[in-house]
């Protein structure tokens, strides 16, 4: 296809609106060998001979970095591979791979950004690096440097396999699998498509003020899609199951899962219907309806948008936000989960971040610049693409706790409405509060009964109306689980989001009248 | 390394290929510089600077294929980098439709003069870049008292790409690019903090507007936003600002594509020739504009770029079908993707189309949303002004439009005259009636 795709670098506006999709199936990918292998267990010598430095060149790249009377610098060591296995028309035709490699220096001054990367470890290119980053800061007094001391890693996604020793011969049988149950699932099926992505990354941070840690991140995406066809319709959707996982996670029960799930949730689009348009109460199922608080309140809790005073959160920390019994979370210790991380991209520990805690807003998610904007420790949450980007606050993995009411009685509650359980993307626009959601299916809701399937409707509503809105919240929380990218100044890192069955009394549904 | 040091590089990383089993390979060879300053409340808020590689072989082994892209271009690194991508593309299933295009399409590539380097690029030093940048966010941060805070950003880049074709192409495109603009944010007096911005993106340094009026735009834009609300559901026209309406064509696209009719996933297959949309529209693919940011001497398949009609007062045209799907489909490649696409625009000022308006909807910008590809269905969230005989009345939000593609286009009623310019999709307002709105 077009090359036009990996060129996208310009951010052409629009930068207070983020986004949450799940990405279009291109390029992403591979794997292939740099200088000497990492093994599960490498310490700091390991990572250090792998980037090819030592603690004496990063000492001395701080030191032109921070030549100008910067606060602060850390350098971000990043190694990743990528490898993506499709089959389309029956055949498995067709892989991608992709390496990375490169370190980026970023030096604050105040919470202003000073920026480079190189993709050329060698001490040239970073002292180049190091000084283009510097030019933040114009002060004549040298910034200081603590010495560095390795700083331990938790393990919160322990994997048998690393995907660089699994061989594209594990994973062709795995591709064809999905793809015969899709087929063995119904006879509208005409076409199928399978996609199988996994991708390893190494990074090591270093930071000036003395900490240094590493972290190896496996990622796994696998995805069944079909179109099938009845009475001269055609319908097409899929399903995916992603996280931090290895081959260990693909089994028999999973790959027929996907094959299953995605007929199902195409064929049962034959009957759907577009609900009336207009206002009306909304069930969320548990699950990827997360996506709901990542649109409607977790992108305006980054702390950077607040900082700055463009989150319509900006003045409402400590004040009460939802009923009591809602409280939502953005944690990045889940076990294998998409959005979660060991350590974040500056270095600093990963953790459970209460944005609401019974009904009060509590706290924002803080990088370094934020936290200490305000005056509190960071969150966990300085998240970034890659060594090309400089961290920015963002959600791990976004989920409401269990709350007191049955599924049942949320949904006989209900006298008119729909009931929303699969979703394609959604977007905000951080200081309106306006937040969308798409949903790829559901159902009406008739006289407390769940009837009709519906399709292809977006919903719209605004953040801190919505979370008012949120009548009631079962005991029935799930993560979703599939591959989830969040998008937000041109950066895109793997998130999770997750929910109980709730109730939305009010949202605007799109639809026909 | 220069960029005869990187065709050289593309040459050999082809002829390595070949010589460790490839039939065929197609190398692409990126390189970008670019610097990019922000400017925030009155400080210099960041600073970006780099250069960076990339390289991409696509390998053809007894009718097997792979892609395979990184960014170290140190030979030793990539021969061993070559032999694994040749190697693992033996595990893949055979697909006889994945060659090479047929070399006849790299003929006719035209020998002009686009215009997509701009010779000061060079010239531009970082203090002006700065001083660009906070001169725009100073009269942004001047023309309200509502305002709660104004970033302005600039951004230049200088890409060049290589591509070479073991079967006889060879190609080098430079570019330069230049981005400028401001976003702001106000307090609405009611817990809402609007934003709204305006950027522009050129070739040349010189088609950027003055920072005066990209200040007073993306103000303006922001002010009437203040009391914005939804409005009851129901039937309305619509006119969409030439800026947001690349959602409804961006969402042809797809349908449009060869992997979509191939793999049936597209309302429109079987319409060629047929009326997909109202006499009003009229869309073409125009490669050769100068300094145009999608312009270009061959698309990323290597064949030779042409102007084409897509769709000719409302009737399809022309799909969008690379050299793969064509060969699947048993029809000729008519080249899988779009380089400047312009339209035949109407006499109309966006004030003229507001003015034609009864009762309907000023769509500023889209939110959200999506399309079915294989049904034309759509449903997208909105942000606009209420119009009412003609005149706006009041700004409106949280609202849905839903409907189906043909339907939409087969009631435009009018085109603009004003194309959008800092885009590839050069498309005008448009004025639609009878759209399902969702709100109340």
């Amino acid at each position: 296809m077009d090359n036009i795709t990996r060129r996208k670098f310009i951010r052409m506006g629009a930068q207070g609106v983020a986004l949450a999709t799940i990405p279009a199936i291109f390029r992403i990918n591979p794997a292939m060998a740099f200088s000497p292998g990492l093994s599960e267990s490498s310490d700091l010598d390991d990572y250090m001979r792998h980037f090819g430095v030592d603690r004496d060149l990063i000492r001395k790249t701080m030191g032109l970095a921070l030549e100008n009377g910067g606060d602060y610098c850390d350098l971000f060591f990043q190694h990743s591979s990528s490898s993506y296995v499709a089959l389309e028309d029956d055949i498995v035709n067709r892989s991608y791979t992709n390496v990375d490699f490169g370190v980026g220096i970023r030096v604050v001054k105040g919470d202003q950004t000073g920026y480079s990367f190189t993709e050329e470890i060698t001490p040239e290119a970073m002292k180049l690096a190091a000084k283009t980053a510097a030019s933040i800061s114009a002060g004549t007094a040298p910034g200081t440097i603590a010495s560095l001391a390795l700083y331990p890693t938790p393990d919160y996604y322990p994997i048998k396999t690393k995907w660089e020793d699994v061989g594209i011969d594990q994973r062709i049988p795995a591709v064809n699998r999905i793809n015969a149950a899709m087929h063995a699932a119904d006879k509208r099926v005409i076409k199928t498509s399978v996609s199988f992505s996994d991708n390893n990354s190494y990074i090591m941070v270093a930071t000036s003020d003395g900490r240094i840690a590493c972290d190896y991140q496996p990622m796994l995406r696998v995805s069944g899609y079909c179109t099938a066809e009845q009475d001269g319709k055609r319908e097409s959707n899929g399903f995916d199951l992603a996280g931090r996982r290895g081959i260990e996670f693909v089994t028999n029960e999973s790959l027929d899962r996907i094959g299953s799930e995605a007929v199902n949730r195409t064929v049962n689009l034959f009957d759907a219907v577009m609900p009336e348009a207009g206002e009306m109460p909304v069930v969320l199922a548990a699950g990827s309806s997360g996506i709901l608080l990542h649109e409607a309140i977790g992108h305006g809790m980054e702390a950077d948008f607040n900082r700055k005073g463009t989150s319509i959160f900006a003045d409402k920390i400590g004040k009460p936000v939802a009923e009591k019994f809602v409280s939502i979370v953005d944690n990045g210790k889940n076990a294998n989960v998409r959005g979660s991380i060991n350590i974040d991209d500056e270095g600093q520990d990963s953790q459970e971040t209460y944005l609401v805690r019974d009904g009060i807003l509590e706290s924002y998610l803080h990088d370094r610049i934020s936290a200490k904007f305000y005056g509190v420790k960071p969150t966990g949450s300085g998240r970034r693409q890659s060594f090309r980007f400089a961290p920015i606050p963002r959600m791990r993995n976004t989920y409401m706790t269990d709350g007191p009411h049955e599924v049942k009685e949320i949904i006989g509650n209900v006298k008119k409405g729909i009931f929303v359980s699969q979703f394609t993307n959604g977007q905000v626009d951080i200081g309106a509060g306006d937040f969308t959601f798409y949903v790829k299916s559901g159902n009406l809701i008739e006289d407390g009964k769940i009837t009709k399937p519906i399709k292809d409707i977006n919903l719209i509503g605004n953040g801190p109306n919505c979370l008012k809105k949120v009548t009631m919240v079962a005991n029935d929380m799930a993560m979703a689980e599939g591959g989830w990218t969040c998008g937000k100044g041109g950066q895109g890192v793997p998130v999770s989001m997750g929910l109980p069955t709730i109730l939305v009394s009010s949202i605007t549904v799109g639809g026909i009248s | 390394m220069d960029t005869k040091g990187r065709l050289e590089l593309a040459h050999w990383v082809a002829k390595t290929a070949r010589a460790v089993g490839a039939a065929d390979a197609a190398v692409d060879i990126y390189r970008s510089r670019s610097v990019e300053v922000e400017f925030r409340d009155g400080q210099l808020d960041l600073v970006k600077e780099s250069t960076q590689n990339s390289l991409n072989i696509d390998v053809y082994v007894d009718d097997r294929f792979s892609g395979h892209s990184t960014n170290d271009l140190r030979r030793d690194s990539l021969g061993s980098f070559i032999k694994k991508a040749v190697a693992m593309t033996k595990y893949l299933g055979k697909d006889v439709f994945r060659k090479l295009p047929d070399p006849k399409y790299y003929k006719d590539i035209k020998a002009i003069d686009l215009k997509l380097v701009d010779d000061s690029y060079d010239s531009v030093e970082a203090a002006q870049r700065v001083k660009m940048a906070r001169n725009l966010q100073e009269l942004t941060a001047g023309k309200s008292d509502k305002i709660i805070s104004s970033t302005a950003g600039y951004y230049d880049g200088d890409n060049e790409s290589i591509k070479v074709h073991s079967n006889g192409f060879e190609g080098i495109t430079q570019s330069t690019v230049f981005s400028v603009g401001v976003q702001v944010t106000i307090d609405d007096g009611n817990g809402g903090r609007p934003t709204d911005w305006d950027y522009a993106t050129t070739r040349f340094l010189s088609n950027i507007p003055d920072a005066e009026t990209q200040a007073q735009a993306a103000v303006d834009r922001v002010v009437a936003k203040v009391g914005q609300a939804k409005i009851e559901s129901g039937q309305m026209d619509m006119v969409v600002v030439n800026r947001a309406a690349g959602n409804p064509l961006y969402a042809l696209y797809g349908p449009m594509g060869g992997r979509a009719l191939q793999q049936k996933r597209s309302f429109l297959e079987g319409k060629l020739g047929e009326k997909i949309a109202s006499d009003q529209l009229t869309v073409i693919d125009d490669p050769f504009i100068e300094r145009g940011l999608g312009s270009r001497h061959y698309n990323g398949e290597g064949m030779a770029a042409r102007k084409r009609t897509l769709i000719e007062k409302g009737v399809l045209k022309e799909f969008l079908i690379d050299c793969y799907y064509g060969r699947k489909l048993g029809v000729d490649p008519t080249g899988g993707s779009t380089s400047n696409v312009i339209f035949t625009y109407g006499d109309k000022s966006l004030d003229d189309l507001i003015a034609g308006v009864s009762k309907g909807i000023l769509v500023t910008s889209f939110i959200g949303g999506n399309t079915n590809g294989t049904t034309g269905d759509f449903s997208w969230g909105l942000i606009g002004m209420l119009i009412e005989d003609g005149k706006i009345v009041k700004p409106v939000n949280e609202m849905n439009i839903s409907g189906n593609l043909e339907g939409l286009w087969g009631n435009l009623v009018a085109v603009g005259n004003d194309p959008y310019l800092y885009s590839s999709l050069r498309r005008p307002s448009f004025h639609f009636k009878d759209v399902q709105f969702a709100g109340l």
